[in-house]
């Protein structure tokens, strides 16, 4: 069991990785990847969100719909769940870090709608009967993926602080040398993808 | 009349949903490996845009404003669960072809975006000409995109189809059906969409010196 959700882990975080394999969550990555500051703070906000989101989501698939056959009914749930997650952190935050709440502005209550988490959450529960049978098995998967985006994002931050900008042709600046670099990282990470388990 | 075209071209063109706004770049990226795929995701999310943009218009005088993200969310999830059970019924290839991104189109920025950003404070009509227009813009980047990279990535044009073209004797780069080269060909697009709009805002300038 243990070596399952080591392995679990070890897929999530490096061989698919959220960002440069599955391509989830590529919005707050190129928004606050600016500052390796705002990286780490939004990552660890989504750390939060996707875990505990992962968790009751899994949990409510397995007790709830499943049992009742309300399968349909899945990506409205789970939005539910994770609305009323992030929700939650915006008002912790508010209350003891406003300074990250401040930094991440917008981009807080848009983690509510970031593909990375409900991607997550339905990936949990598409394995349902095989490799996700286990409720240690979602968090675990939860909180590896994040991990991966944190990752990501933060080599990513310090790949774009150190681009410096009046090398860089005029129509390149800004988003598309990042685009690029988050290209050449992904090529990167493609070099996990061969193993397997 | 005139008023609900400007507002479209304005979505389309001027605030372009992936170039201009960054918004929807998710699916852009994962669902874009060709052309054909870029079209359906490109159609999908229109259609979600127009209803959702209708219903969001028409209800935002009822919806107070604490809760208006999560009563948009779970008016997007079920169009967009309606909208996916309707796809497995009658065309499911296109299912497959989207996979995991169909139920995503849901958390699109994209879509929750337009709504809190243009729906909620405009009538019905002109939140279906952004509706429109955005979903349009959208879909002509995710077609190029598609395309660029069906055409490097596997040597065809819109494959799958009865009009796919082949390249004669091409070697296919196949990191362009990779998501780095997805972000290559976007990047690159970026650019040149920069290079563009600095030529256009030139030539503005230089008209209004001369006149």
């Amino acid at each position: 069991m243990i070596t399952k959700l080591l392995l679990i882990l070890f897929t999530s975080i490096f061989i698919e990785n959220y960002v440069f394999t599955k391509f989830y969550g590529i919005c707050p990555f190129i928004a606050t990847t600016k500052k390796a500051s705002s990286a780490l703070g939004m990552g660890l906000a989504v750390a939060v969100v996707m875990t505990l989101s992962g968790a009751v989501t899994w949990a409510l698939y397995r007790f709830v719909l499943v049992p009742y056959d309300l399968i349909y009914l899945k990506t409205i749930a789970f939005l539910l769940v994770i609305g009323f997650f992030v929700q939650l952190l915006e008002l912790v935050l508010k209350a003891y870090l406003p300074s990250l709440c401040e930094e991440l502005g917008i981009y807080l209550p848009l983690i509510a709608t970031n593909c990375a988490v409900l991607g997550t959450c339905l990936t949990n529960v598409a394995g349902f009967k095989s490799t996700f049978d286990h409720f240690a098995t979602a968090v675990v998967y939860s909180f590896g993926s994040s991990l991966g985006l944190l990752l990501a994002m933060l080599l990513f931050a310090a790949v774009r602080s150190r681009l410096k900008e009046d090398m860089i042709p005029k129509a390149f600046r800004g988003l598309p040398i990042a685009l690029i670099s988050a290209g050449l990282c992904a090529l990167a990470f493609a070099g996990f993808s061969r193993l397997s388990f | 009349m005139k008023k609900l075209w400007s507002v479209f071209k304005t979505a389309a063109v001027e605030r372009n949903a992936v170039f201009v706004q960054f918004l929807g770049i998710c699916p852009a990226l994962a669902v874009a490996t060709t052309a054909k795929n870029g079209i359906f995701l490109g159609i999908a999310v229109t259609v979600v845009l127009l209803f959702s943009g209708l219903v969001v218009s028409l209800l935002r005088k009822l919806i107070p404003s604490p809760i208006r993200i999560v009563s948009y969310l779970v008016i997007l999830s079920s169009f967009v669960t309606v909208l996916g059970l309707l796809t497995e019924a009658y065309l499911p290839a296109v299912q497959t072809s989207l996979g995991m991104f169909f139920p995503l189109i849901v958390v699109n920025c994209l879509i929750l975006g337009r709504a809190e950003a243009f729906a909620s404070q405009n009538s019905p009509l002109p939140s279906l000409a952004d509706g429109l227009g955005t979903g349009v813009g959208f879909t002509l980047v995710l077609t190029v995109v598609g395309a660029i990279r069906e055409l490097l990535g596997s040597g065809t044009l819109l494959g799958g189809t009865a009009w796919e073209w082949k390249i004669p004797a091409f070697q296919p780069i196949s990191v362009f059906l990779l998501p780095a080269g997805a972000l290559f060909v976007l990047g690159f697009l970026a650019a040149g969409v920069n290079a563009l709009q600095s030529h256009l805002e030139e030539k503005g300038r230089r008209k209004e010196k001369k006149g």
